[in-house]
């Protein structure tokens, strides 16, 4: 009897838990679908091409507002990066001017930037470029895509597990980057805010659209629209945000062929041993 | 479970040793001829992967000590070059950060599997006891070391928890500033989380080594639960043993790499890759996953000294639960009333972990108030009464019988046993 009741109270806790989510999810957090990318699954890569896109979009769109302050510019080079060539690298590190010093006579001075410097901040400090934007601060797009991401209820993130789908950053951005809409009828935007649909905390978004088709000129024959900007660029923060992932990926490979083989060896040799013991 | 072993040390150097140091006839005891039952299965090799896992958090922690700030200023930036500029970096913290939540996988299994066989019942009080030291020291040490990369979370969790003090009466504020080196959480409390994060692994490893030394007096527990009354019921821990828990650990290593390799996020909170910011406090504070059961029982609470008592009290518990159970028989195996309530117990972690993670609002809160009470009545009325009124099945006369029994047949005796008579309780 006990027995009975427990098992029903548990069926409930786990029937009102399973209920839970949709409730929740029926308030309006944005749902991000799941887009395609060349970095994800076990032998995921980057796209250099598209890397070097996705970095183009972000000198000449993104970098007016947003710092990426953890980012090398040398490791723009990086094979298993944007995979610039060293004279590329050190031509796109020489169009920046930072700030250095002090020198021999104790002043600060601008000089071109080298592949060793990071990429410099667009303002001084949080409160100039709270100014330059009506008071809202641009985030830093070093780890953006690694440190925005839609939960998954339950039990989406068992699944999530399983699939090893770690790309809800690039999933995200990209449909931030393309769900700017008209705002519908009865809803007020505050002033200097725009109507996203995706956007993580609210419907209203201090950033106004950064893309429009043609807006920056590809040379390799891709399709210049919002969509395709917004893939590249997902693509590249990504690996701003993890530059090791081809690395990791790799190397993981080689260590789980390694353990399987390593379990396969040490099954045999337990079960030789065992086999003159019942157990 | 002494004289077990007939040792001698061969070769001059080894007597020379031994006469001055008997470690070749202590090791020998402990970790070659030692006799454990012939029938634990798979859930017994968990100590061993949890061995291997506190080397693993020492060895990449030391690394990472070496390249980390403990700075507020300086923190984030330093763990970011870790993972962009360190050789093999991304790899020495990728298994810091997962090694732990694999540590708390491995030690939560490791209690249910107690849990289940009775383990804590007597002889093992002590062995218990240690135990729950042991994830006590855990808990602390995951704590800090979530706190250190000064992330959003980190430090938001670090105010929470570190908050949680102040609920003691008239004492509360004083102990939460005394934490913290300041009034607030600052760069005081980071620096003396680092060194305490540093220090508590090697309490752990001692109170490890009190546990194997607790362990090794009245040897392992088993399914059957029934002691081991003769050398036919045991085999030498090596090489049966050390082989079985050595395919294990490989096993446990390759759903180690699964999340190391391949998900390294996928335990983490997006939020600790923002830099912490005393002044934004983001939407949900969410502690690492291991301490949502006991973050939702503290929440259930509707105040905040209840709360505290209450999460507490979840661990306190397990220490007097050697007394509570007041059941015969150890294994679960031979209690069929028991084994429901058991798996409820599990059903109900399970989902009070999953209630922590959810904002305290509404029908969230009403569930983590069923589930916290089940908790604590399944250690305080379950487990006592339970013993009382049970009729288990019968238990098997040993553990040879059962093992032979089941498979009819086989030798009695494994080859190389040298296991010592039955005069253990």
């Amino acid at each position: 009897m006990t027995i009975r009741l427990s098992l029903a109270l548990v069926l409930g806790l786990a029937g009102a838990a399973l209920t839970g989510p949709s409730a929740s999810a029926a308030e309006g957090a944005p749902h991000i679908p799941k887009e395609s990318w060349s970095f994800s699954g076990p032998f995921g890569h980057y796209d250099p091409a598209q890397l070097q896109r996705g970095f183009k979009i972000y000198q000449e769109v993104c970098s007016a507002c947003h710092s990426m302050e953890y980012v090398a510019i040398r490791t723009l080079g990086s094979d298993s990066g944007p995979y610039f060539s060293e004279a590329a690298v050190k031509e796109i590190a020489s169009g920046y001017q930072i700030e250095d010093g002090p020198n021999d006579q104790g002043e600060m001075y601008e000089r071109p930037g080298r592949p060793s410097d990071h990429f410099p901040p667009p303002f001084p400090n949080e409160e100039s470029a709270r100014l330059a934007n009506g008071g809202a601060y641009p985030p830093d797009l070093s780890l953006i895509a690694k440190a925005r991401a839609a939960h998954a209820g339950f039990p989406w993130f068992v699944f999530d597990a399983l699939t090893q789908y770690q790309e809800a950053g690039p999933d995200y951005i990209y449909a931030l980057l393309t769900h700017y809409e008209e705002a519908p009828e009865g809803v007020e935007l505050s002033p200097g805010m725009y109507y996203n649909t995706a956007f993580l905390s609210g419907n209203q978004i201090a950033m106004p659209p950064p893309l429009s088709d043609g807006q920056v000129e590809y040379t390799d024959g891709t399709p210049e629209t919002v969509d395709q900007y917004a893939r590249d660029i997902s693509a590249f923060l990504m690996w701003a945000a993890e530059p090791k992932l081809e690395e990791r990926k790799q190397v993981g490979f080689k260590v789980m062929v390694f353990l399987v083989v390593f379990a396969g060896l040490l099954y045999f040799t337990k079960r030789k041993i065992w086999s003159d013991v019942a157990h | 479970m002494s004289g077990h072993s007939t040792y001698q040390p061969q070769g001059k150097f080894a007597k020379w040793l031994d006469s001055r140091l008997p470690i070749l006839t202590l090791m020998n005891a402990q970790a070659i001829d030692f006799p454990t039952p012939r029938n634990l299965n798979y859930f017994w090799t968990f100590g061993a992967i949890l061995m291997m896992m506190l080397v693993v958090q020492i060895v990449t922690g030391i690394v990472l000590a070496m390249h980390y700030t403990a700075n507020v200023d300086l923190a984030f930036e330093s763990v970011e070059k870790i993972m962009r500029d360190v050789n093999f970096g991304w790899l020495l913290r990728y298994m810091h950060a997962n090694g732990a939540s694999m540590f708390f996988i491995a030690v939560y299994i490791h209690i249910f599997r107690g849990l289940y066989y009775g383990s804590y019942k007597a002889p093992r009080e002590i062995l218990w006891i240690l135990g729950v030291v042991i994830f006590l020291l855990m808990m602390a040490t995951g704590f800090m070391g979530y706190v250190l990369p000064w992330g959003q979370m980190s430090f938001w969790g670090a105010t929470v928890i570190t908050n949680l003090f102040s609920a003691i009466p008239l004492i509360g504020e004083s102990i939460v500033q005394w934490l913290w080196g300041g009034f607030s959480v600052a760069n005081p409390t980071l620096n003396r989380f680092f060194a305490l994060h540093y220090l508590l692994p090697f309490m752990i490893l001692g109170v490890v080594i009190l546990h194997i030394w607790a362990l090794h007096v009245p040897g392992n527990n088993n399914p059957t639960g029934v002691s081991v009354k003769s050398n036919q019921d045991t085999v030498p821990f090596h090489p049966y043993i050390t082989i079985k828990d050595t395919f294990a650990m490989v096993l446990f290593c390759l759903f180690f790499g699964w999340f190391l390799f391949y998900i390294p996020n996928y335990l983490g909170h997006p939020d600790n890759y923002i830099p912490a910011d005393p002044l934004v406090t983001p939407a949900h504070i969410v502690p690492e996953w291991y301490f949502l059961p006991f973050y939702a029982i503290l929440r259930a609470v509707p105040s905040k000294l209840g709360g505290v008592i209450a999460m507490f009290g979840a661990i306190a518990v397990l220490f007097i639960l050697p007394w509570l159970d007041t059941s015969k028989v150890r294994s679960g195996a031979f209690r069929p009333m028991f084994r429901p309530f058991f798996w409820v117990f599990v059903l109900v972690c399970i989902i009070l972990g999953w209630l922590g993670s959810q904002p305290a609002e509404g029908v969230y809160v009403i569930l983590a108030r069923i589930g916290m009470v089940y908790y604590f009545a399944f250690f305080l009325i379950i487990l006592p009464v339970l013993g009382l009124i049970e009729r288990t099945t019968p238990l098997p006369a040993s553990i040879a019988e059962s093992v032979l029994g089941k498979s009819g047949g086989g030798s009695a005796q494994p080859a190389g046993s040298t296991a010592a008579p039955a005069d253990k309780g």
